[in-house]
């Protein structure tokens, strides 16, 4: 391992525990608001990840995208709506569910453990290059144009969608 | 003294101490100056008072005494609250006014991140606070605070869209999303060939100087956007169970929040740092930067306090339908034209 990497690689394992207890935390909890706020600190977290990776453009669309308008929809959503605001003890899934969402939690790390081993193989990262913005764009707008665009349709359309369903009249 | 600062070179550890101490002493200062100047003294002189006059010369150090005041106070929380949550809130949304402060430039060297993209950060910490006021207007069991929390949320997601929209314009045209360089191009820059002053960008980008302002006083909650707060019908909103210290520190984060915006919009639309006459590698600007950028400040939140001392509050539906049908199509419409500016010029 290389010396320089030594800081990061601590930074790493500290946020990546404090990831692990808020995702516990966020299925456990018998509160919904709870469940909510702890989901905040999973999501920090990750956005932190990303700044020691040095892509700093993806971490802060992680904060305004996941932690500045979706949290806030939650919350927002959770207040509006008749959900018990309080502690709740039939928040829980049932036994069978239970099974299934254990189930597929194993498969999901097998597939992924097993294709970042199979893809990085004895790969070290060396001196990280900071991942600059205009490198980003311009690798959006001309190497993957075309998915880009697909995707901002297929947003474009949900959006359209959802107002559907949503409007009365 | 200017040579002096330009070649201090501190290590990693010590540059990362006296950035904490620096920001820890600047973000309550610039609140109380904001509050100490605007909300004692100029609104009294709008609404011909005479405003606080017997705590310090001419009453100048009111406020103080007043933060002492709210120290002194018991930390109390009602009954039915949902503690833990009520005891953070507060923290969250001062963390997202000190964060803001993380990218501002004083001067080429002094910022304590010289980000990339530093304007798309700054609008991504904005946007945090939210959280601490959903968190403080849910765990006060109130339903004042839970409206004022609703509210708060519903004016906060709004009026984040114009703002962002508003700061594309001038991303546009200066070509990079670094603050510093932001600042750079308006110095560089020159009107017909004419470089006697650069070329500030809200003499092109006026409109969205003016959608900036606006979303900026509605992020604050201030009047005529004070919704969220509204003291005549829902006391205060999500405030309204906190007092002492807790208090403060909301009080605290607006102000200095409100520094910190009119900070960004004197960097985006005024030049910043800079003066046009003195090249912007110069030492002098290690003195000379905050000073500048503080009379910048000033003048931007002389605009922004004005227009919360002189306009009666929205309803709630003008307040959305003013962002939703006026600004953001204005703002849309000014990054078109911007645009196509850009490609043409």
């Amino acid at each position: 391992m290389l010396a320089l990497l030594v800081a990061q690689n601590i930074a790493f394992y500290i946020i990546a525990a404090l990831m692990v207890v808020g995702a516990l935390r966020v299925v456990t909890c018998k509160n919904l608001m709870h469940a909510a706020l702890w989901l905040v600190l999973v999501l920090a977290g990750a956005a932190a990840q990303y700044i020691l990776l040095a892509s700093e453009f993806v971490a802060i669309t992680q904060v305004l995208v996941y932690l500045g308008a979706i949290i806030v929809l939650f919350l927002f959503g959770i207040m509006l709506t008749r959900a018990k605001t309080g502690t709740d003890d039939d928040l829980d899934n049932k036994k069978s569910a239970k099974f299934i969402g254990g189930g597929i939690a194993v498969l999901l790390l097998g597939l992924m453990g097993y294709s970042l081993i199979d893809g990085f193989k004895d790969t070290e990262f060396g001196n990280l290059m900071v991942q600059r913005t205009s490198q980003v764009s311009d690798s959006i707008f001309s190497t993957y144009l075309l998915p880009f665009e697909v995707l901002s349709i297929l947003l474009l359309a949900a959006l359209i969608g959802a107002i559907v369903l949503a409007r009365r009249d | 003294m200017t040579l002096l600062l330009a070649s201090f070179a501190p290590p990693y550890w010590l540059s990362t101490l006296i950035k904490v101490l620096v920001i820890s002493a600047v973000v309550p200062t610039t609140a109380l100056i904001l509050g100490m100047v605007f909300l004692f003294k100029i609104m009294s002189w709008m609404q011909s008072r005479l405003g606080p006059q017997e705590a310090g010369p001419r009453g100048t150090l009111q406020l103080l005494a007043d933060g002492v005041k709210f120290l002194q106070k018991e930390d109390i929380a009602p009954n039915g609250a949902d503690l833990w949550v009520f005891k953070v809130a507060p923290l969250v949304v001062l963390m997202s006014t000190l964060l803001l402060y993380v990218a501002l430039p004083a001067s080429m060297h002094l910022v304590v991140a010289d980000l990339d993209v530093g304007v798309f950060f700054v609008l991504a910490i904005a946007s945090l606070s939210v959280i601490g006021v959903l968190m403080a207007g849910w765990s006060s069991a109130n339903k004042y605070s839970l409206m004022g929390a609703l509210r708060a949320a519903g004016q906060l997601i709004a009026y984040e869209l114009p703002m962002v929209l508003a700061v594309i314009g001038v991303v546009i045209q200066a070509g990079t999303m670094s603050l510093n360089g932001i600042v750079l191009a308006q110095n560089n820059g020159s009107i017909f060939g004419w470089g006697g002053i650069g070329f500030p960008y809200i003499l092109t980008q006026f409109l969205g100087f003016f959608i900036f302002i606006a979303a900026v006083q509605a992020e604050l909650t201030q009047p005529p956007f004070d919704m969220p707060v509204a003291e005549s019908e829902i006391v205060s909103g999500y405030q309204v169970e906190y007092t002492g210290f807790r208090f403060l520190i909301f009080f605290l984060a607006e102000f200095a929040t409100a520094f910190a915006f009119a900070a960004i919009a004197a960097v985006l639309f005024l030049g910043g740092w800079a003066v046009p006459w003195l090249p912007t590698a110069s030492d002098w600007y290690y003195v000379l930067g905050p000073m500048v950028l503080f009379a910048k400040v000033m003048i931007v939140s002389f605009i922004i306090f004005w227009v919360r001392f002189t306009y009666p509050r929205f309803r709630e539906d003008q307040l959305q339908s003013l962002a939703w049908k006026v600004l953001i199509p204005l703002a849309l419409v000014n990054i078109v034209v911007t645009a196509v500016l850009k490609v043409v010029l």
